[in-house]
């Protein structure tokens, strides 16, 4: 338990302060966010009906940053051969990363969603599912991120290949992401979309760390 | 079948097989082609363009079924370590993502004047699309990666995922919206379809399996040889240094 905390501390740090660390992602977020209206237009209407969408959109985006950080400096600098010998299985490892990259990415997404929801018009009763439905999925997002980042080590300049692999397997998250928001702002229940999204982000943290583990695994010759 | 595992009776067999796989893979399509265009009834509601649905439903089986194959080969891989499983898993990936395009395009095609419209974003048509982007990232990975070794090892891990989280995604996104008919051929009570309209169908789906073994031998015998290649030129790089 003290190799985990010590390792997920480590990670955080190192998010924290390297090359722009979790301002990055919520930069990011915002910027897609702000950009949205001048492309589409300022219609309070228009951009009302897209907003859940769009919110999500971001999120899937604004996740795949950092995850290129997440494994492949470990490995190019040999800390990998080090977590190899240390007594936390490698799928620990993962979770203390995905867990690190999380909470520079996905929690201060869903902290930030809700002050620019007014810049996409959202109603004001949607704004509790929003932040609900980042809550239950950004975590989906960074376990399977965490896998396709795994798979990338072997990639030189991966972050176009990482984004490749990791968005068409993300589709449910937007689904059911956008679904609830949108379900919400019409004034419907938006639990059914909910849990959908809490079991396929509940999968994905199941299916990650393993996928990734055995990915950081294989690549030992 | 273990026989086989040994890439030399593999390529001995491949080589007898390749010409006659291929040879009924084509001699069946255009018996196929041949029923649907004249054998099959014209639809009683579609007319005549129902007929693209003899290129396209196989074609759409097909994307599935090379993924699930894809997959499969990937966990033999992945368990037995066993190099002629990661070809195999590689051969069949272009393979599957030309059977996607072919079921998108005639769908496409079809839906033009059934519908109306050339793309709507129906639960089937999205799945299969994101299919295609699948296959894409499974291509790319292979391709993003030099050393032959590593990058299958990669793509297997990619190929399971994707594996477990297809159907995660066929029913997000048939959740998320339905215009397409509903399945008439695999059904508890059985196919809601008349037989003149079914034996063609039924024709063109063995017709493009056999013609899938017969490219993948193909690509399989090419991807083996490849390796060779890259070895004996190694072996001279390293004997001129």
């Amino acid at each position: 338990m003290r190799t985990f905390a010590a390792l997920f501390w480590r990670d955080l740090v190192l998010n924290i302060r390297s090359s722009g660390g979790a301002a990055l992602s919520a930069a990011f977020f915002a910027l897609i966010v702000v950009l949205a209206p001048l492309g589409l237009g300022p219609n309070a209407a228009t951009l009302k009906a897209l907003g859940p969408g769009l919110f999500w959109i971001a999120a899937l985006l604004a996740t795949l940053l950092g995850l290129e950080r997440m494994v492949q400096q470990d490995v190019e600098d040999g800390t990998l051969d080090l977590f190899r010998l240390s007594p936390l299985p490698m799928e620990l490892i993962i979770v203390a990363k995905i867990l690190a990259h999380w909470l520079t990415s996905g929690l201060i997404i869903t902290l930030l969603a809700p002050l620019l929801a007014p810049l996409l018009s959202l109603s004001f009763d949607a704004v509790p599912t929003l932040t609900l439905s980042l809550l239950l999925g950004t975590p989906g997002l960074s376990s399977i991120g965490a896998a396709a980042a795994a798979l990338g080590t072997s990639v030189q300049r991966g972050g176009m290949v990482l984004a490749i692999l990791v968005l068409p397997l993300n589709v449910p998250f937007l689904i059911f992401g956008a679904s609830a928001v949108a379900a919400a702002q019409s004034g419907n229940d938006p639990s059914q979309a909910l849990i959908f999204l809490a079991a396929a982000s509940l999968i994905a943290m199941v299916v990650g760390p393993l996928a990734a583990a055995a990915a950081l695994r294989l690549n030992e010759d | 079948m273990l026989a086989y595992a040994n890439p030399t009776r593999f390529l001995r067999l491949a080589r007898t097989l390749t010409p006659w796989t291929l040879g009924a893979g084509i001699l069946l399509s255009l018996v196929g082609l041949y029923l649907a265009l004249f054998f099959a009834p014209p639809d009683y509601q579609q007319g005549e363009a129902m007929r693209i649905i003899y290129v396209h439903v196989p074609a759409a089986w097909m994307a599935l079924f090379v993924y699930v194959c894809m997959a499969v080969s990937s966990a033999v891989a992945f368990i037995w370590k066993h190099p002629l499983a990661d070809i195999a898993a590689k051969a069949s990936a272009p393979i599957g993502l030309v059977f996607t395009a072919l079921a998108l395009i005639t769908g496409m095609l079809w839906g033009q004047p059934m519908w109306g419209a050339w793309w709507v974003w129906d639960a089937r048509l999205t799945s299969v699309l994101i299919l295609f982007f699948l296959y894409l990232g499974y291509i790319v990975l292979w391709g993003a990666i030099d050393e032959p070794t590593r990058a299958a090892r990669a793509a297997r891990i990619l190929a399971l995922v994707g594996v477990v989280n297809v159907p995660i995604i066929h029913f997000s996104v048939e959740w998320w919206s339905t215009l397409h008919q509903g399945a008439t051929v695999f059904r508890a009570d059985g196919p809601s379809m008349t037989t003149p309209m079914l034996i063609p169908l039924l024709v063109m789906a063995v017709a493009y399996n056999i013609l899938y073994v017969a490219f993948l031998l193909i690509r399989m015998r090419m991807e083996v040889s490849e390796r060779r290649l890259r070895t004996l030129r190694l072996g001279l790089e390293g004997a001129s240094s």
